[in-house]
């Protein structure tokens, strides 16, 4: 039988809970770092920058048809025979940064090129330079449409933080393994538990997604 | 590079074979179930909207890692005992089924009301209408999206290697761990990957832009 009463033990709970507070660090420190890189390597790829955009484009598109798994793998056993050994948790973050940013650069790089391009063409004409337009005319309007794609992004993302748990990074997935790892009879309740953490976090995201999405439209 | 890749060649290839075999299992039974709860999802009936959309909200907002667990660990609790491989698949079976939902619901909803209006005008049931008149046509939509899904799960199919499922990144690690060249086994490991991931994306990419 499962024995639901000692799995929901505040000790258990509020364990699960840590895990939850380090999986949303880890996805929130990942998401804005790789919002930076990857706006920059999205316009990069758009500039079309000769042989630079190129290289990026193949890079991005290497990288975004890996499983993240081998990346946080490759971070964590591969690095450090080039002589760096990050610790779990900035490995994870490292490894989410470097799979996003590219998944990132992607959504960037469509949701300008959705923008009328006579609206850059339009600024050139007033006299603006390329880096002026994209800033201040281009990437605002860019930015507006790729809302919901950006939002479901760090859903993913959160979800995909599960992952790193094979590195031991004491987060949400991890921690339940320690729970239910106690008593076979934890199990099915730590699982709902997990996902009902989850469920809440991602779920209220998309509805986010949706009313930011609805009010602009 | 060569030297590890000969000496293992077994290992990876089989794991390909299984990585590609789990995919493929996979993006079959999740087409099915997908496009049942996608229908559902557009049915007159309220309650099967809402069966239909509650199976969708909470599969894609779940990471697939706890689903996968949550069969390895249970089903042989209470039911038969399964390999890793089965886990693995079921799980991703039913992760990817609510992505697929999604995309063939927007698919359906893609088809102009007008095909369904003109179809029931002419008598035929809801269920004959969405069979040979609006399904067909939603699936042109749907194709290139499909695609990207199926180069998702491949991805995906990873997390195998939390249930000793034999796939090529649990092989990875098998040789990786074995022979201590970490670095260059990863880097096999990723091409082997990128043989079946980029092509599709790209034919993908071709797909969308042809459409457009």
């Amino acid at each position: 039988m499962q024995n639901w009463i000692d799995a929901y033990s505040w000790i258990n709970i509020r364990f699960l809970l840590q895990g939850l507070s380090v999986t949303i660090l880890i996805s929130v420190i990942s998401v804005v770092l790789s919002f930076i890189f990857g706006s920059v390597l999205g316009i990069v790829r758009y500039s079309k920058i000769p042989y630079l955009s190129k290289i990026i484009g193949f890079i991005i598109d290497v990288i975004r048809n890996l499983p993240l798994l081998l990346i946080i793998f490759f971070v964590y056993f591969g690095l450090p025979a080039f002589g760096f050994k990050p610790d779990t948790i900035p490995a994870a973050i490292l490894a989410m940064t470097v799979f996003e940013s590219m998944m990132i650069a992607e959504i960037i790089r469509s949701g300008i090129m959705a923008v009328d391009i006579g609206q850059m063409e339009a600024s050139r004409a007033m006299g603006m330079t390329f880096t002026q337009a994209m800033w201040h005319v281009v990437l605002p309007q860019a930015y507006k449409k790729m809302i919901p794609a950006l939002v479901s992004q760090f859903i993913s993302l959160i979800k995909d933080t599960s992952l790193a748990t094979i590195i031991v990074v004491p987060e949400l997935m991890q921690h339940g393994q320690v729970v239910y790892g106690q008593d076979p009879n934890y199990i099915i309740p730590v699982f709902v538990a997990m996902a009902l953490m989850y469920f809440v976090v991602c779920y209220a995201l998309s509805l986010l997604s949706k009313y930011i999405d609805h009010r602009m439209a | 590079m060569i030297n590890l890749l000969s000496s293992n060649w077994h290992a990876f290839i089989s794991g390909f074979g299984w990585t590609l075999l789990s995919s493929v299992l996979a993006l079959f039974f999740s087409l099915i179930i997908g496009s049942l709860f996608a229908i559902l999802e557009v049915v007159p009936s309220k309650i099967l909207r809402i069966i239909g959309n509650v199976y969708v909200e909470v599969f894609r907002n779940i990471p697939l890692l706890v689903i996968t667990m949550f069969f390895y660990l249970v089903i042989p609790l209470y039911v038969v005992k399964i390999n890793g491989f089965t886990a693995g698949t079921i799980g991703l079976t039913i992760y990817t089924s609510a992505f697929i939902a999604e995309t063939v619901r927007a698919g359906i909803n893609s088809v102009d009301i007008g095909q369904m209006e003109a179809a029931r005008s002419q008598g035929m049931t809801f269920w004959q209408a969405m069979r040979y008149i609006v399904l067909p046509q939603a699936f042109k939509y749907v194709i290139p999206p499909l695609g990207n899904q199926f180069v998702n799960l491949v991805k995906n199919s990873s997390v195998l290697a939390f249930v000793a499922g034999f796939d090529l990144m649990y092989q990875g690690n098998a040789i990786a761990s074995q022979t201590f060249e970490t670095v260059n086994t990863y880097i096999i490991v990723g091409l082997f990957y990128l043989v079946i991931t980029l092509p599709i994306s790209y034919y993908m990419q071709h797909l969308e832009r042809k459409l457009a």
